[in-house]
């Protein structure tokens, strides 16, 4: 018995997108079906936006649209046509890691790094309106962000650190 | 940077919880995963799957796939066995004639098997692509359930006449005579520990290069032990071990779930091959990751039976335990011996004997999951401890002090010629009791118990065995050409007098570089932020042994050991020269840091000599050195061998492993009477690794291990239905466990050092899935008064509520039984 039909294959045109990412205007013609992800690691050859699970379950492809965490994989890179996207790569500033970035690093928040750039992307929009987070609150904002290595715990502190670093700027 | 303060243990850089030196390229985003790596004409290849567990091959038709604008080739299984030898097996007798192939050639065997692939200029491409290959198929039927499948009514590799792939007794001591004296005898029907992955979040990638007319590969790839992946690919490619070059970098997790990705590996390089030299990159889905990577070991243990003496100390176990392999042995059947690294886990019995046999499954090939075939069988040896004391009527934690092997024991050689090296597990439990409020939770839970809630607390102890003797696969196969373990670094003063060392392991973050450059800094008395430490595997880098790869809980003493012998053999030479040049003796000189770096210093004269020169001397200003010190490079490669011997393959009796960490977790789990679904209130994880070379690291990875653990006990199973359809095959079905779902760890640690290992630590990591039985254990506490006997390692609100409707109907009377003399 057969098991699959032939699919339609009839050509798509590409799309024209321009994509602010960490400040730098990308503006490419792209697949339809291309992912944002994919436009940022592929075309913007910015990888440290990762893919864990393709189906928005681990939030390791976490960016930043308009200041609001999105997860990249679930996202044609046409819908952000005209947007600003912050990736891991656009969270330091001028060489020096930002006060998130150094929180994961000081708390033993990261191992194999993997989840890290989504795990950040998720802090940021949960500092940017709640400096001071409880670990109930914490939990809750990282729910998407799965991380197989450090058991989460190491995590939590490294946010309510990152709150801390960031008032005292 | 580092601070001097932070030196601990008498000014040593070991035993500091430094920063890790991996952290500022995974901070940045610019961490190098093997997806990342993009190269000249590089091609992108898919697989074509199986959507059957079980089924003959008819045709594969690839024409309209390769009529397709941008495909560049396809290639099938009948193409790569026209080409190929099948992979080595492991196991002996009829297992030697299994044709294992990285793609199905004549039949498919688990669902996710891949049938073909294609080869295309964009990974979109070969997406289309491989939707246009025809794949015509014949079911069979398929044999899921292991017990069923040892029936051989549907045999998987008819040349080897049967499922069974290996069997073998294990039995010590005077069994038999143990029961006639028991005072009590405990039988458990049937147990089942369950199918689950420790899914890294990156899948696997492989890149393959095979110029056709030069003979070498090239790969770049995540595989967590190349060293074990290029002698599988030698043998079956034919082409010489030295010809075969992997590298790796970053990796985003393994758990030894990426040892097992030699398959994809040969058909990457093949399709290279065919490509006409193009470069060939395979990232794998998730689902594909689910379906066809790897699962740790499922196991069934039957008609258990426990002795006791009338205090309940255990005296002789008998059981039979059926491991299911998946559909191909691949790493199997190692799985069938190393559970007896811990045959008597952390208790005093002589007297056992272990039926164990092995199947394989139309379900997906297992790999060595963290925990790897030790976590079953310590499963197995928790539960029988608390069935045994609810039975008799001891509490948990006091049948357990009768049990443990006592700390003025050690070392202790088990029944099987183990040598457990340290330990003090009754001090582990009294750590783990203080931390958790044994106490208070006792009185609370008799409180909760009035108002009919069903509390229970349960406590689990494991061992970590670490640094295998690989001697131990003689035991399942004479002819196995491996035994010993061992691990190569090299130390070296660059040509401007750099300290750089590279290891043969290939982390996946646990630090690695960190504290090979706390071991190197004791060494020359130099601050860890002046070494370079390369890890990652590359065969051309020249470190690494038959045995490396980062694996089965021993960088801490195989990798680390190298290190220091490589650090050491460097000093010397530095000695030698210092002394020449500084006119001195070598007992004059003090290792140090001078205003001009790091340097050696003679106390006599004051004189020193920094890094920088000594490393002119011998690498461009070599004319003014002496004829005795023409041997020295400043380059000192060294290889550290495990001081073991072959066992005895016939009693299979012989120490199998040189490290035994241990965990004691204590977990305190509420079952709700309306959803039955098990929640954690409390939980505690203490941990003995011996010296820990870097406490910080350490307590992230018990943090880690445990999620782990707690994950698999409640919410991750690979299901699959009847007929071999996989149920779990992305993550949303799968579920890993996420920061909703993990309780507060409380961590503790206790130090008993190794006296088997020059540092005193003991390798770590993959904390004896100790939250899978100490959940079970807690389940057990929280529902026995219902009658309900926790008789499977997998338990959510579902299996739960079936267990208590089946005890209502009166099917689970003759799980457990027990007889009292």
């Amino acid at each position: 018995m057969h098991e699959t039909s032939v699919p339609e294959t009839a050509a798509v045109e590409n799309i024209a997108v321009t994509i602010r990412v960490n400040g730098k205007l990308y503006a490419r013609q792209v697949e339809p079906r291309l992912l944002l992800v994919e436009f940022l690691r592929e075309t913007c050859d910015l990888t440290g936006t990762h893919v864990g699970c393709d189906t928005t379950y681990c939030g390791a492809c976490t960016v930043l649209m308009n200041g609001q965490a999105i997860k990249s994989c679930t996202m044609f890179a046409v819908q952000a046509d005209g947007a600003e996207i912050t990736t891991v790569e656009g969270l330091e500033k001028d060489g020096k890691l930002d006060p998130i970035q150094k929180a994961f690093g000081d708390s033993y928040g990261l191992q194999c790094g993997y989840c890290t750039p989504g795990l950040m992307l998720s802090t940021h929009q949960l500092l940017a309106h709640n400096p001071e987070p409880s670990e109930k609150e914490i939990r809750k904002a990282i729910a998407g962000n799965t991380c197989r290595c450090t058991g989460y715990m190491n995590i939590f502190k490294a946010i309510q650190l990152a709150g801390q670093n960031m008032k005292g700027i | 940077m580092v601070e001097e303060k932070e030196k601990k243990n008498g000014g040593r850089w070991v035993g500091a919880s430094l920063p890790r030196k991996e952290e500022d390229r995974l901070l940045r985003g610019r961490g190098k995963f093997a997806d990342d790596i993009k190269l000249r004409e590089m091609t992108y290849l898919r697989f074509v799957r199986s959507s059957y567990a079980h089924a003959r091959i008819i045709s594969v038709d690839t024409s309209a796939a390769e009529a397709l604008p941008g495909v560049v080739c396809t290639i099938t299984g009948k193409e790569i066995a026209a080409q190929t030898h099948p992979f080595i097996e492991i196991a002996p007798d009829h297992i030697q004639k299994v044709r294992d192939y990285p793609m199905a050639v004549e039949k498919v065997r688990y669902q996710g098997e891949p049938v073909a692939a294609v080869v295309a200029e964009s990974a979109s491409l070969a997406d289309d692509a491989a939707e246009l290959v025809q794949v015509e198929y014949e079911p069979l039927e398929p044999a899921i359930n292991a017990e069923e499948a040892l029936l051989d009514k549907s045999i998987l590799h008819e040349e080897a006449g049967t499922n069974r792939v290996w069997s073998g007794t294990w039995e010590f001591g005077d069994v038999e005579k143990a029961f006639r004296d028991a005072a009590y005898v405990v039988t458990i029907d049937h147990m089942h520990f369950h199918r689950f992955s420790s899914t890294p979040l990156e899948n696997n990638v492989v890149i393959g290069q095979w110029e056709p007319k030069e003979d070498r590969i090239h790969y770049w790839c995540n595989n967590s032990f190349p060293s074990f992946a290029i002698q599988f690919l030698a043998a079956h490619l034919a082409v010489h071990f030295d010809r075969i070059r992997v590298q790796t970098a970053d990796i985003g997790g393994s758990f030894g779930i990426k040892i097992t990705s030699y398959p994809q590996m040969s058909v990457c390089a093949l399709a290279s091959k065919k490509a006409g030299g193009r470069p060939v990159k395979w990232v794998e889905t998730r689902s594909e990751h689910m379906v066809s990577s790897a699962h740790g070991n499922e196991r069934t243990f039957r008609d258990t039976r426990v002795a006791l003496d009338k205090n309940g100390v255990i005296t002789a176990i008998a059981s039979r335990h059926i491991d299911d392999c998946g559909a191909y042995p691949r790493y199997e059947p190692l799985g069938c011996v190393i559970y007896s690294q811990v045959f008597c886990g952390t208790y005093r019995f002589k007297n056992a004997r272990i039926e164990f046999t092995q199947t394989v499954t139309n379900k997906c090939p297992v790999g060595p999951n963290r925990g790897y075939s030790r976590m079953q069988h310590l499963w197995f040896l928790e539960r029988v401890v608390d069935i045994c004391a609810y039975e008799i009527g001891i509490p948990a934690d006091e049948m357990r002090l009768r049990n443990y092997i006592r700390p003025e024991e050690f070392p202790y050689t088990t029944p099987n010629g183990c040598v457990y090296d340290s330990g003090n597990y009754p001090k582990m439990l009294e750590v783990a009791k203080k931390l958790i409020g044994w106490d208070d939770w006792k009185k609370k839970q008799a409180e909760a118990r009035q108002q009919g809630r069903w509390i229970g607390i349960g406590i689990g102890t494991t061992l970590d065995s670490g640094t295998n003797n690989f001697g131990q696969s003689q035991i399942i196969n004479p002819y196995a050409p491996f035994s010993g373990n061992s691990q190569g670094a090299n130390c070296k003063l660059d040509v401007y007098g750099e300290v750089v060392v590279a290891v043969g392991s290939c982390p996946q973050g646990q630090g690695h570089e960190t504290v090979s450059a706390q071991v190197v800094a004791d060494v020359l008395n130099i601050s860890p932020d002046l070494i370079t430490v390369r890890t990652g595997f590359d065969t051309e880098r020249n470190v690494h042994t038959g045995f490396s790869g980062t694996y089965a809980s021993q960088f801490a003493v195989s990798g680390l050991s190298a290190v220091h012998g490589a650090a050491q053999k460097l000093k010397a030479e530095m000695k030698r020269l210092a002394a020449f040049v500084l006119q001195t003796t070598q007992d004059d000189l003090e290792f140090g840091v001078g205003e001009q770096g790091p340097e050696i210093k003679a106390r006599s004269t004051g004189k020193s000599i920094n890094y920088w020169s000594l490393a002119n001397i011998v690498n461009v200003n070599s004319a003014v050195l002496s004829e005795e010190l023409q041997d020295v490079t400043l380059n000192c490669r060294y290889i550290w061998r495990a001081p073991f011997k072959v066992p005895d393959r016939e009693k299979k009796y012989g120490n199998l492993t040189l490290t035994y960490s241990s965990q004691l977790h204590i977990a305190v789990v509420e079952v709700d009477r309306d959803t039955f679904i098990p929640r954690i209130l409390d939980y505690v994880a203490v941990d003995d690794c011996g010296v820990a070379i870097n406490p910080a690291i350490v307590e992230g990875q018990v943090y880690g291990a445990t999620a782990h653990g707690i994950g698999a006990a409640l919410m991750e199973t690979c299901a699959y239905d009847a007929v071999g359809n996989m149920l779990t095959s992305t993550f949303s079905d799968y579920t890993p466990i996420t920061a909703m779902n993990i309780p507060k760890i409380k961590y503790g640690y206790i130090s008993t050092p190794s006296p088997h290992t020059y540092s005193g630590a003991k390798g770590m990591g993959e904390g004896g899935a100790a939250p899978i039985h100490t959940i079970s254990a807690a389940l057990q506490d929280a529902l026995f008064a219902e009658g309900v006997f926790i008789n499977d390692s997998f338990n959510n609100g579902d299996s739960i509520f079936r267990s208590l409707q089946q005890r209502e109907g009166g099917q689970l009377s003759n799980l457990v039984r027990m007889e009292k003399r």
